[in-house]
């Protein structure tokens, strides 16, 4: 038998930060038939705890990496292999692969399109941004409040076999400039904007989630040109209710405890909160000039009656490109009641059991749609 | 942008970003900028081990030597701090605490309450403290356990590049004392450290690593020696979870004690002599207030009650190593009711 | 200077020196009644040295003490009432009652604190001055010292310090000639403490600390060189004590007889007294109803100090820190 029959399952690479996972669970013993994103086992990363699909079908024919390995992205996690490959060649294939396998050098990470942060002036701020994959086809990510190009995880890469993605952190956000000028979604959107021409983008796919839905929808009404495409996750600006009381304790907080609460209503299973995310945020809460930043922008979008004050709902049926709307049914902060009753010219996508953070807790179903 | 920076650089930037932001922030101590009044190079050697280097060119006379006179200057610093500014004094060595250790104990300490809330001290002492440096007795104690029994004070012990300019920028932003004490060995270690300013509050232990068999509280430089154990013991099978304190005044009680809740073992680690220690004193707190989540007796693993040896041999064989801290988690292991 | 002063004035350096004895005759009396607790060191005999230097402090100009401090926070401005209170241990005192006689602070007045530790204050003196001379102001900070103080380490690291660094801040060595029951000149190598100060590279004076006019000219000069910028001075104020180191110290180490003499023969009030009404167009009755005033005062201090209520128990642990 050829050995190209036998294929190595290895450690992803979910976002631009990994360099290792932790293998959690196997969650199928080896001799299990795969099939093309089956589950295979639970691997927490410095961010978040993810489940590991099948990338090819197949036999499972080794376990290798055991529960508790941390292993650097790309390390040897299993064995696919029909069965008429010999116990032998398994063993042999596993020797040849650790013996050529060399880790990633992380300061290697840099190259044009692999990925890794740069940075540029835009509309008089510091921004900064990641570029992933060299494709003609350009998606841009736009994150929603509080958050970083690193909400996007498992969504860059995956998207970046045939587009160049690239994600940025707003104003006020990741480690872009803290010091708002305007945090209206019209002073954020006209900020992507100037983004976009700097990068000398002349139109792209806008994803958007929450705030930055409000953000990308906006810039398909302010300037349609430049928007091929517009994907809407979980967005803002579709309606009035928002759980205000999650933002402004997201504003407020500055204990590990509370900040683990809050994020667990980001997400419908709350063990995909780890420590390490919780940490993220409290590193970027803990930044100068974040929290004053954050309570700009939440003004700029929130009235004081605590509901959305900037909704664009009315004026989708306008939009020339197509509108896609992703939303997770058990969305606590903004609900996905938005998405009923829209104009017949918006795809609506509902999927059941996720909370607000789809694009991470059900990453495959929502890369699948944002590829088609 | 984060960038790799060691632990002394970031020192650097957190007082250089925060004399920026705040002018009545000053530093002063032995030869902090260096050479003041001679013939020779001024900022000459920006602290003995150049941890200030290059702020006295920014900051001219708010970086200012003094005599070797530590109650002199700590005194004077503890006074400036009480009439508005905030001064961030260098005690060079933590071992020289005993020359003016009034200053800080019965005075700035104090202020606060004796004055019936209405002082304020907002003064920072950074000093460098632990074993490693072949320093020899009087200049590699780890002293930290002395000032955390004073009540007034708040002691602060970061273990990475990260922390320790996070921990310092609140430091000099905190309206008490802080005894700032900072490892000579951890001083190159590089670390990812963002451009930005940034706080870390205090009282908030850090979780460096999760695990569920056994819990080693630690801090300071044994956080590494911790680390370095756990990644040992975990490929035998044993799963450690891994606290750095922070700081060791105020203490993080609460992620202590849920931990060993969960582990039911406890291995404080310490770079202090055993008795009236940190490792003695959450030994207590554990004993007291988690007692029925215990499954073994409780390990320290700390240096022996001697002065700091000067030979090389000896002196390695003071500091607790990762060896030392896997062979406590194997008792506490092995430990049979 | 002395030729500067208006009967106005004088009558307020008496007045300070009035009350501060009252203050502490009265403090004295109701110590051994039993009504004060804790540790009381008394200053009766030295107010010229407080009130001649207090006279030439503005508000934003510091102060440190020392043990024997009721004289210097009165000179500086501390409201008596607060200052009984504090000595009774109450909620009403300047500390909250958690300071007492011997950590009698009032920052907002320049204040910084009587203090329990012998040469605790020089450093501390540098500090304020450092902070002074820091925001450009003309502020100037002075410590008060005891003989016992002139020989701790502290002390000379403050003084060489305050040379070093050029400090607006003046050192005051109110030598009654016991750090508490040993004689000076047994336990300061030195005949003169003024002579220390060459050695630091400041001026350093002898001052009869009985004289009042002695006092404010001696300080008014050491205060002006401080606020031109010139440096720090030293100023040895020889002056006696009327009461022991402490209350119920029986004094035994001092001679028959020797207080009751001084009362006689160097009483500053006295002196002042005499001199105000004999040279410089005070009216004895003007003085009468100051002493009136300031017994009326110290009675309602004591009244005050008296009825006031006791710390809550919750504040044994307040304030501490700032947040823990």
């Amino acid at each position: 038998m050829s050995e190209s029959q036998i294929v190595a399952m290895t450690m992803p690479k979910w976002g631009l930060s990994m360099t290792e996972g932790k293998v959690m669970e196997w969650l199928v013993e080896e001799g299990t038939d795969l099939s093309l994103g089956d589950d295979v086992l639970d691997i927490e990363t410095e961010k978040i705890a993810n489940t590991f699909e099948a990338l090819d079908a197949g036999i499972l024919r080794r376990q290798v990496a055991d529960p508790e390995d941390v292993l650097p992205v790309g390390a040897l996690l299993g064995v696919i292999a029909p069965l008429e490959i010999t116990e032998d060649e398994v063993d042999a294939f596993i020797v040849t692969f650790l013996a050529n396998y060399v880790p990633p050098e992380p300061e290697e990470e840099q190259e044009e399109g692999s990925g890794g942060y740069e940075e540029l002036e835009a509309n008089g701020y510091h921004l900064r941004y990641s570029k992933m994959g060299t494709g003609d086809k350009i998606i841009l990510l736009v994150h929603g409040f509080g958050g970083d190009a690193d909400r996007w995880l498992f969504t860059q890469q995956p998207l970046s076999s045939n587009a160049t993605v690239y994600a940025l952190d707003l104003p006020g956000h990741g480690q872009s400039t803290k010091n708002i000028q305007d945090g209206s979604v019209e002073g954020l959107a006209k900020t992507v904007i100037a983004f976009m021409k700097v990068l000398d983008i002349g139109s792209a796919q806008l994803v958007g989630h929450s705030l930055g839905g409000a953000i990308a929808l906006k810039i398909a009404l302010i300037e349609p040109a430049l928007v091929s495409r517009l994907d809407l996750i979980a967005s803002a600006g579709l309606g009035p209710e928002i759980n205000n009381e999650y933002i402004q304790g997201f504003i407020s907080t500055d204990s590990r405890k509370e900040m683990k609460k809050l994020l667990q209503k980001l997400v419908a299973d709350p063990d995909l909160v780890n420590r390490s995310l919780v940490n993220d945020m409290l590193q970027f809460k803990r930044t100068d000039g974040v929290n004053a930043a954050l309570k700009t922008i939440s003004t700029g979008f929130i009235g004081d009656d605590g509901n959305q004050s900037d909704i664009m709902k009315e004026e989708l049926h306008q939009l020339p490109m197509p509108v896609r709307i992703i939303w997770g049914t058990k969305d606590e902060i903004i609900p996905s009641a938005h998405a009923e009753s829209l104009p017949p010219n918006i795809e609506v996508n509902l999927l059941d059991g996720y909370g607000h953070l789809v694009q991470l807790e059900a990453a495959s179903e929502v890369n699948e749609l944002l590829a088609s | 942008m984060a960038r790799k920076i060691t632990y002394q650089q970031a020192i650097n930037e957190a007082l250089d970003q925060e004399m920026a932001r705040d002018k009545s922030v000053i530093i002063m101590g032995e030869d902090v900028a260096g050479g003041s009044g001679g013939d020779g190079e001024m900022d000459a050697w920006g602290g003995v081990l150049g941890v200030t280097k290059g702020l006295w060119g920014k900051y001219g006379d708010r970086v200012m030597d003094t005599p070797i006179s530590e109650a002199g200057y700590v005194g004077a610093a503890v006074g400036a701090a009480t009439a508005g500014l905030r001064p961030v004094c260098e005690l060079m060595f933590i071992d020289f605490m005993g020359v003016c250790f009034d200053q800080i104990y019965n005075q700035a300490a104090k202020f606060r309450y004796m004055f019936g809330g209405k002082a304020e001290t907002p003064i920072v002492i950074r000093t460098m403290y632990g074993a490693g440096f072949r320093a020899a007795a009087q200049h590699s104690q780890c002293l930290y356990n002395m000032f955390t029994a004073v009540p007034g004070l708040k002691v602060v012990i970061p273990s990475s590049p990260y922390d320790v300019k996070g921990l310092l920028i609140q430091a000099m932003r905190d309206n008490d004392p802080v005894i700032f004490c900072e490892h000579k060995v951890l001083y190159t270690l590089e670390g990812d450290v963002p451009e930005e300013s940034y706080t870390i509050p205090f009282g908030e232990a850090n979780i460096v690593r999760e695990g569920n068999d056994v819990t080693i509280v630690t801090v300071g430089r044994m956080v590494h020696q911790a680390i370095e154990a756990a990644a040992t013991l975990a490929k035998e099978g044993v799963s450690c979870e891994v606290i750095d304190l922070r700081t060791t005044s105020p203490l993080d009680e609460e992620t202590i004690l849920e931990s060993v809740e969960n582990t039911g073992r406890l291995v404080v680690v310490d770079e202090s002599t055993p008795r009236c220690s940190i490792a003695t004193d959450i030994s207590a707190i554990v004993a007291q207030k988690a007692f029925g989540s215990l499954e073994a007796p409780i390990e320290m693993v700390t240096a022996p009650h001697t002065p700091v040896p000067f030979n090389g041999t000896l002196e390695d064989q003071y500091v607790p190593s990762p060896g030392k801290i896997a062979d406590a988690v194997k008792i506490v292991m092995g430990y049979k009711a | 200077m002395t030729a500067n002063l208006s009967v106005e004035d004088l009558l307020d350096a008496y007045r300070t020196m009035k009350t501060i004895r009252e203050f502490e005759d009265r403090v004295h009396v109701e110590f051994a009644k039993g009504g004060i607790p804790g540790f009381v060191h008394l200053y009766a005999g030295e107010e010229a040295s407080a009130a001649g230097v207090g006279m030439h402090l503005k508000e934003t100009d510091k102060l440190a003490s020392n043990h024997r401090g009721h004289g210097h926070c009165i000179a500086k401005g501390v409201e008596v009432k607060g200052m009984m209170a504090e000595i009774y241990g109450k909620k009403t005192g300047t500390c909250h009652g958690k300071g007492g006689s011997m950590h009698i602070a009032d920052l907002d007045t320049g204040m910084m604190g009587a203090n329990g530790i012998v040469g605790g204050g020089p450093p501390l003196a540098c500090g304020a001055a450092l902070a002074a001379k820091m925001k450009g102001t003309d502020g100037i900070a002075v410590v008060f010292c005891g003989d016992g103080a002139s020989n701790q380490g502290t002390t000379f690291e403050a003084m060489n310090l305050a040379t070093v660094w050029k400090l607006p801040v003046v050192f005051v060595f109110e030598n009654n000639g016991y750090g508490e029951a040993t004689p000076s000149n047994y336990a300061v190598s030195c005949k003169d403490i003024a002579d220390r100060a060459i050695g630091f590279g400041m001026p350093g004076e002898i001052v009869d600390g009985h004289d009042f006019f002695a006092v404010h000219k001696a300080f008014a000069k050491a205060a002006e060189r401080a606020r031109a910028g010139e440096g720090p001075s030293l100023l040895e104020h020889k002056l006696d004590r009327f009461f022991g180191h402490f209350e119920g110290d029986n004094q035994n180490y001092r001679a028959k007889g020797e207080v009751k003499r001084l009362r006689e023969e160097v009483c500053c009030l006295k002196r002042f007294s005499a001199e105000v009404t004999d040279n410089h167009g005070v009216d004895q009755a003007q003085l009468s109803a100051i002493d009136s005033e300031v017994a009326t005062l110290i009675d309602e201090a004591v009244a005050f100090a008296e009825n006031s209520p006791e710390p809550d128990l919750s504040d044994l642990t307040t304030d501490v820190y700032i947040n823990y």
